[in-house]
């Protein structure tokens, strides 16, 4: 099968699956890059796609989607897989990998800093360009590369994120500490990334509406590479600022747009995200018999 | 160890849990949180605003009656809920219970968190 007939063969599965499901409903940080200590709720399975567009310097504009699978296994622990993908202008067009991902939260209550630790492994190649995560001295000469060239890369990598946040009144402010290691032989590499949002406003209407203040999430993140264990220096290092924007639409649908800035010469000058979501409520009660509740 | 004194030992080493289990359901919650009042009390659009916050957070699991499974998700029209004060269930809803499959609704709005105590005390 090929990446064109994957993508579409999941779209209509993800529509047949929407208006079947019309009380399904998603709720998540308007996010690219940066983790909050929001878990999935228990039994919930998040599909989302996350797109960058961007064009490096000397090279071709590309798309780059992952498709991400959000599982929430307990309260306070979340399994993600994903898909990625990419398709580069006069190049090609491929399936660049896969990557497993677990966030546990240690503490069992909410505190003013709330700890994850996140934990993936990522088997793609040097061709993937969904920067998920910018790490070392990652920057855009990395995304010129020709796909053909590109591909003969394995990164068979482990990451590990320490997630820190809170929610101060309406706000949420989360930072993320990331070390990244090629189970090769490349040293560790070091990353950030920090981001703050809120809704547009904070109390629910007696009546649903679909455009309206309480529907939005605005905020902004900033991301970028910190070295790694031979040069750890914030030299020769990609940085950027992302304002970000979600709108919870009908039926649990979720959409995210990011317009993404490089703050230094190695960073894209500009990268556009977008974002859909789809929660499926209680996936583990789709193949229980149904019960009546107790009185 | 007769029967008789296994059975009585148990008992007494049972009893305190079952009792403080039964009485103090709410009693780990901080005073401060224990006594706040909610700020939207018996208004009526509070009520109908925390309706809709429940269908898009809570329906899944205590169903639209509110009346859990009968498994692990309860019933929140229970004697646990009525005697609650409003304190008591804005911080659980914020707090959540991890270790039992509660998640932790402090990324919710403050209002809607109190719209939802409205709702909660509309239907007991």
């Amino acid at each position: 099968m090929s990446f064109h007939s994957l993508k579409k063969a999941i779209l209509i599965s993800l529509c047949v699956a929407v208006w079947s499901n019309p009380t399904a409903k998603a709720q998540e940080k308007p996010y690219f890059v940066t983790y909050s200590h929001d878990l999935e709720e228990p039994g919930n399975l998040e599909i989302e796609t996350k797109t960058a567009l961007a064009r490096p310097d000397g090279s071709t504009h590309y798309g780059a989607t992952t498709l991400e699978f959000e599982y929430g296994a307990q309260a306070w622990w979340t399994a993600e897989l994903y898909l990625d993908g990419q398709d580069t202008a006069q190049d090609s067009t491929l399936f660049t990998g896969f990557r497993l991902e677990n966030r546990l939260r240690p503490l069992m209550r909410d505190h003013i800093l709330n700890p994850v630790l996140y934990i993936e492994y990522e088997n793609i190649s040097g061709a993937d360009k969904t920067l998920l995560e910018v790490v070392g001295h990652d920057g855009q000469g990395d995304l010129a590369t020709p796909n053909a060239e590109a591909r003969r890369e394995h990164q068979h990598e482990v990451e590990l994120k320490l997630i820190l946040s809170s929610n101060v009144k309406d706000w949420n402010i989360s930072e993320n500490f990331i070390a990244e290691k090629n189970l090769g032989h490349e040293p560790w590499e070091f990353g950030y990334a920090v981001g703050a949002a809120r809704p547009l406003s904070g109390a629910a209407g007696a009546h649903d509406c679909t455009f309206c203040a309480r529907k939005l999430t605005a905020g902004v993140e900033a991301y970028g590479g910190l070295g790694d264990t031979d040069a750890l220096t914030i030299r020769d290092t990609s940085h950027y600022i992302a304002p970000l924007l979600s709108w919870q639409l009908p039926k649990g649908l979720r959409l995210s747009l990011s317009p993404g800035f490089g703050l230094t010469s190695t960073s894209l000058s500009r990268v556009y995200r977008i974002g859909v979501a789809y929660e499926f409520d209680q996936i583990g009660n789709w193949f229980r018999p149904t019960q009546t509740g107790a009185q | 160890m007769t029967l008789k004194t296994y059975a009585a030992l148990s008992i007494a080493l049972c009893t305190p849990f079952a009792l403080a289990a039964a009485s103090s359901h709410w009693a780990h919650v901080p005073a401060k949180d224990h006594a706040r009042v909610n700020p939207l009390p018996g208004s009526p659009e509070a009520a109908a605003a925390g309706a809709l916050v429940y269908r898009d957070h809570c329906l899944q699991c205590h169903k639209a009656d509110a009346q859990g499974d009968a498994r692990k998700r309860p019933s929140l029209r229970s004697d646990n809920v009525r005697s609650a004060t409003d304190g008591d269930i804005e911080w659980f809803l914020r707090q959540g219970d991890l270790a039992h499959g509660m998640p932790s609704w402090s990324s919710l709005p403050v209002e809607q968190r109190w719209q939802i105590v409205a709702y909660l005390r509309s239907i007991q």
